[in-house]
């Protein structure tokens, strides 16, 4: 191994290099303020610790309800003003990204990995595995997610684990459906039939094979998935069925101006506009993303 | 027909069972359901009194088939908060709800419609950009933000409509407008694309090509086609409709169903959640026959495959 590297390796690196190459490359084509906003939003959830110029939790009841610094009285210790427990709005904002974002990102991740292997199996097997599949998709495509998440609130209690679960348990269907579909016209393949004949088994055709094939869509739909994922999330967060507090997430920050909107609007509009933001950002960017790897799928 | 709406029935009770059964396991998997419904500071005396009271020492398939009974009666329990029959308030807050949700679909399909075919018909031009524009913007707004900042322009800044309640024709605005606004996005850039498939289709040239008026080309021929894709769509929409219309009502203090099934998981009334999400159930198989039927009425081939 060391030393003495056969040529056949070091062409695979160079292709490799190459697809890194075009993969940036393509970026450049992409929309570039939501690609810096799905960029920033990234940073931010990673390293918002590091950032934040105040607590985003600590209590500090006298300076509470600050207007943000461009309004007259405004402060530029707290550029977007401060919310009725005297909590800076931008530290939380901040913060607030890391919920958003690990929420949509597990549960993307977790529903991604279920649906496409239900997809796969489905798709590949036919027969009645592949009808008792989707009918459990139908069903739970047609679930109101929202009711599920309140009964499980109050059951088991609000949790980030519960708000993924109940994110999983819709998206998954939607992957499968997806890979399903994909999977029933690849299976027919000359190259699936080839393999088939050289005597390939079926979970070895369907990952080596089939798999890679779908990745494209697979990959599309995550990235339109976040977006929905996230307005959930604050939905839920919203209505006090989410992440409890005193962790900042963003839908939770606008229940909690709501009945001050008339002397406080700051506390309320801000992580709104945040999410608004982030939101567009990554549909925008998913929409790109569509045009580039798979523009058959633009009924998603 | 009848045929097909027997089927339904048969499938609606299926799904009404389960949905009862997975809400009844839910509460049970978290210990007694006593201690969901009794507050924190309940004397162990009290709560041997009340697990007696409600029938929590016996078995769980006795305590299934106690529900059922009593359902089938329609008799669902005593709202813990305010020791009314929860089918009461139930029934009392649907109708409310049944109302705000009619006015926002009505509304977003009348504005949608045209706005998805004139944008697909002049594709490219100003009001195809800044309908796309406007949907885009529409699905990324989450509805909670849209009537609290709603409230404070209109109601508290302007001073033209009310905040809250129920009581003229002027409280429906503001709730149905936010309520509306998603639905109205969703279908509009659903429509769009949909029509742009339709418009380049062979059967379109040719009516084209026969010198059909391009009015009854568009609205008559395509319209019907693009439709399709647009009622599946609204038929999957429902899950997002509910979850608007429990926020909306929240937001706008709106006395419906929504604010129902909230105020009962603020106040950890399990009767009433219950029965709330049994009367969600209900109207979820509804809204999906419908669906069923006018596929039918807009997709002739539909009827012929039953």
């Amino acid at each position: 191994m060391n030393g003495a590297v056969s040529p056949a390796a070091i062409g695979r690196r160079l292709v490799r290099l190459q697809r890194v190459y075009r993969a940036l490359e393509t970026l450049k084509s992409a929309p570039k303020i939501p690609t810096a906003i799905v960029g920033l939003s990234i940073f931010l959830a990673i390293f918002a610790d590091l950032i934040v110029p105040h607590s985003p939790v600590d209590i500090n009841p006298r300076e509470g309800e600050l207007p943000p610094a461009f309004v007259s009285d405004g402060n530029w210790n707290y550029v977007l003003g401060t919310d009725r427990k005297g909590r800076d709005i931008l530290s939380r904002i901040l913060t607030g990204t890391r919920i958003s974002l690990a929420v949509a990102g597990a549960a993307i991740v977790l529903a991604g990995v279920l649906g496409t292997t239900l997809g796969l199996i489905a798709g590949y097997k036919g027969g009645w595995v592949d009808a008792l599949i989707m009918r459990v998709v139908d069903g739970m495509l047609a679930f109101p997610s929202i009711l599920l998440a309140l009964v499980l609130a109050i059951t088991v209690g609000p949790g980030f684990w519960v708000v993924v679960i109940v994110l999983v348990l819709i998206v998954w269907a939607r992957y499968a459906r997806l890979v399903r579909g994909e999977t029933l016209v690849l299976r027919d393949r000359d190259f699936v039939l080839l393999a088939r004949v050289s005597g390939a088994s079926g979970p070895y055709i369907v990952i080596r094979h089939i798999l890679p094939m779908v990745m494209n869509s697979v990959v599309v739909l995550s990235t339109l998935q976040v977006g929905w994922a996230i307005l959930v999330e604050a939905s839920l967060g919203f209505l006090g069925v989410g992440i409890p507090p005193p962790t900042p997430t963003w839908g939770s920050m606008v229940a909690e101006g709501r009945d001050f909107v008339e002397s406080a609007w700051w506390i309320s509009v801000f992580p709104g506009i945040a999410i608004i933001l982030v939101v567009l950002a990554f549909n925008l960017f998913g929409d790109w993303l569509r045009d580039v790897l798979d523009p058959k799928l633009r009924q998603l | 027909m009848l045929n097909l709406m027997g089927l339904r029935l048969i499938q609606a009770v299926i799904t009404m069972l389960a949905a009862s059964f997975v809400v009844f396991a839910l509460a049970h998997t978290s210990g007694n359901p006593a201690d969901l419904m009794l507050p924190q500071d309940t004397t162990p005396a009290d709560r041997e009194v009340f697990i007696k009271r409600m029938g929590f020492d016996q078995p769980m398939h006795s305590q299934y088939w106690t529900f059922l009974k009593n359902a089938l009666r329609g008799d669902f329990g005593t709202s813990i908060r305010t020791r009314e029959p929860s089918t009461k308030l139930v029934m009392d807050r649907l109708g409310n709800s049944l109302k705000l949700g009619t006015v926002a679909i009505v509304i977003a399909l009348a504005i949608s419609v045209p706005i998805g075919i004139l944008a697909a018909i002049g594709r490219g031009n100003w009001l195809d950009k800044s309908a796309m524009s406007f949907a885009l913007f529409g699905q990324a707004v989450p509805a909670f933000w849209a009537g609290i900042i709603a409230v404070l322009v209109f109601s508290v800044w302007l001073g033209w409509l009310p905040t809250s309640g129920a009581a003229s024709w002027k409280h429906y605005i503001l709730p149905s407008a936010t309520l509306g606004w998603g639905i109205t996005a969703g279908i509009v850039r659903l429509l769009r694309s949909s029509m742009l498939d339709v418009l380049d289709s062979e059967y379109i040239k040719l009516a084209r090509a026969k010198g059909l008026r391009e009015y009854i080309v568009v609205w008559k021929h395509a319209l019907r086609n693009a439709l399709i894709p647009v009622i599946t769509f609204v038929g999957f929409m429902y899950g997002i409709i509910i979850a608007g219309a429990i926020v909306v009502e929240v937001v706008f203090a709106w006395p419906g169903l929504g604010r129902l099934t909230y105020e009962a998981v603020l106040w950890r009334d399990f009767p009433v959640l219950q029965l709330s999400i049994m009367v969600w159930v209900a109207l979820i198989i509804f809204i999906n026959f419908l669906v069923d039927i006018s596929y039918g009425i807009i997709d002739p081939r539909v009827r012929i495959a039953r």
